[in-house]
């Protein structure tokens, strides 16, 4: 049977595992695991706010490191700019459930959807300039000029993102009100609860390889349909000249 | 639960981006592949 | 000097066509003077004149950067360069100090301009913060400008990209600038020697985009 899909035998038993972590996570998340003694059930927003975060630097990380190799390497396998868009493509959707998720837990333990703390205002950076990545790398032209773009692209955010959260951490250090501002405020986990966060960190991760397999697939059938499409203007065109 | 409709909220949100992201992917990989020879595909 | 020789170019299409001078800076006018419509309040407008002051130069700055590329494109001068193998960070550095150049000039008016809207009396030290200020923020922004500027640039669906790509990465500028100034014009209490740990922030964005930017420009750029 030919296999029209991006899927293959070990994406289909690593979407299988995926399903079932995170079924065992929210089952454990929402119902199993306890409150906690002084957030309340509202930690349980944690279990999906803190995979989500993790992915998405993760999900970062991946793209500088791909951006980097396909630079520094002689070949430059546009292999690694794929990796590198969908990586990042991954991370901004992770990045905005984090800050929803985050806003959601916020309104529930301040009162508030938003603070400008530190953290929170790199996060909102972190989310802009990758969307500002992703369109760049929708403005069209060849394989390679794509790849050049976005890995230097990517790069310079690994200049600008920590700068950006250095500033701003200089920034809120001169408002008193910013030790109230943890969003990840110590809380005393028991052990299910420890293990659920643990839980979910493996799960999203576990998540995130099969994302990022399938959609690296699928930017190489679109890059392939392109050039297609390029040839099959080329010919036209050769075929004209030709009459 | 206390504050249940944010909770679920939360993970609803999460649950259904991550399922909608993913099935948005590999329909459009099916879809693409449908006219894909085996050596455009080096997955397989 | 290559670097010389396009800076010059640049300002000089610049004294020629005097977009700038005619449409730019009224435009940063423009802004100060609705600013003051949308904050309604004297009390308030001084003590965040210096936040409006960046506020302001940085949209002027967005006009500035597209027109300094768009210059480029019109004559070709850019792809000419690059054609002839001149070295990417000499044009880079060329192009910026242009842009520094115009982008100063404007800050002088802004901060001449909250002088007088805004009701802001620095004192003699501030002064000096100031200016100190304004370079080095200048800088920093001009090597930024123009490197995302020139990714920026050209086709059809790009100019709208900068403000999106740039604004961002400007922040660490708009944060020290403004503490900076603050400091330097006494808003809201701050004393002049609060400013001189933001201007070593600017000074250090001015630095590493410098640096990066002669790195990286040509590759962005090239087409």
């Amino acid at each position: 049977m030919t296999e029209h899909s991006t899927g293959t035998p070990a994406t289909r038993r690593l979407g299988f595992v995926v399903i079932v972590l995170m079924s065992w996570l929210a089952l454990s998340g929402l119902w199993w695991s306890s409150e906690d003694v002084v957030q309340g059930s509202t930690v349980r927003i944690m279990y999906v706010h803190v995979p989500a975060i993790w992915v998405a630097y993760m999900a970062f990380g991946l793209t500088a490191v791909c951006s980097a190799t396909y630079l520094s390497g002689r070949t430059r396998s546009i292999a690694w700019d794929r990796f590198a868009g969908a990586s990042a493509e991954i991370g901004v959707m992770f990045v905005a459930v984090s800050l929803v998720t985050g806003s959601l837990w916020g309104r529930l333990t301040w009162g508030t959807y938003w603070v400008w703390d530190a953290r929170l205002t790199s996060t909102a950076f972190l989310f802009i300039t990758y969307v500002g990545y992703l369109a760049v790398r929708r403005l069209g032209g060849t394989l390679r000029q794509r790849a050049r773009r976005s890995s230097v692209l990517a790069l310079l955010a690994v200049l600008e993102i920590p700068l950006v959260h250095f500033s701003v951490t200089l920034w809120r250090s001169l408002h008193q009100d910013a030790t109230i501002a943890d969003p990840n405020a110590k809380v005393q986990m028991d052990g299910l609860m420890l293990f659920t966060l643990f839980l979910g960190l493996f799960a999203f991760t576990a998540l995130f390889v099969w994302m990022v397999l399938h959609r690296q697939r699928v930017i190489h059938l679109e890059d392939t349909v392109a050039d297609r499409g390029l040839d099959a203007a080329i010919a036209d065109r050769r075929d004209e000249v030709a009459k | 639960m206390k504050h249940a409709t944010f909770i679920i909220g939360s993970w609803v949100l999460t649950f259904a981006s991550v399922a909608g992201y993913s099935v948005w992917v590999v329909r459009r990989g099916r879809q693409l592949a449908k006219s894909a020879t085996k050596e455009e595909m080096p997955w397989t | 000097m290559i670097a010389r020789a396009v800076a010059r170019k640049d300002l000089a299409v610049e004294l020629g066509s005097r977009v700038v001078i005619n449409q730019v800076a009224p435009f940063a006018l423009v802004v100060m003077v609705m600013f003051a419509f949308a904050l309604d309040n004297d009390g308030i407008l001084q003590r965040v004149a210096p936040g409006l002051v960046w506020l302001a130069t940085l949209f002027s700055m967005l006009v500035v950067v597209q027109r300094s590329f768009a210059v480029e494109a019109a004559d070709g001068a850019l792809d000419s360069l690059r054609v002839a193998g001149v070295d990417p960070a000499a044009i880079f550095l060329g192009k910026s100090v242009a842009l520094m150049v115009q982008l100063f000039a404007l800050e002088v008016l802004l901060v001449a301009t909250a002088l007088v809207l805004y009701g802001v009396e620095p004192s003699a030290a501030g002064w000096g913060e100031a200016f100190v200020t304004m370079v080095a923020a200048t800088v920093g922004l001009g090597f930024v400008g123009t490197l995302y500027g020139g990714l920026a640039a050209g086709a059809r669906g790009r100019e709208t990209l900068l403000p999106l790509l740039l604004l961002p990465v400007v922040a660490p500028v708009l944060i020290g600038a403004t503490r900076a100034t603050e400091a330097a014009f006494g808003s809201g209490g701050a004393t002049v020697s609060e400013g001189w740990p933001w201007i070593g922030l600017l000074a250090v964005f001015a630095v590493l985009f410098g640096a990066a930017g002669s790195v990286a420009f040509g590759p962005l750029v090239d087409e």
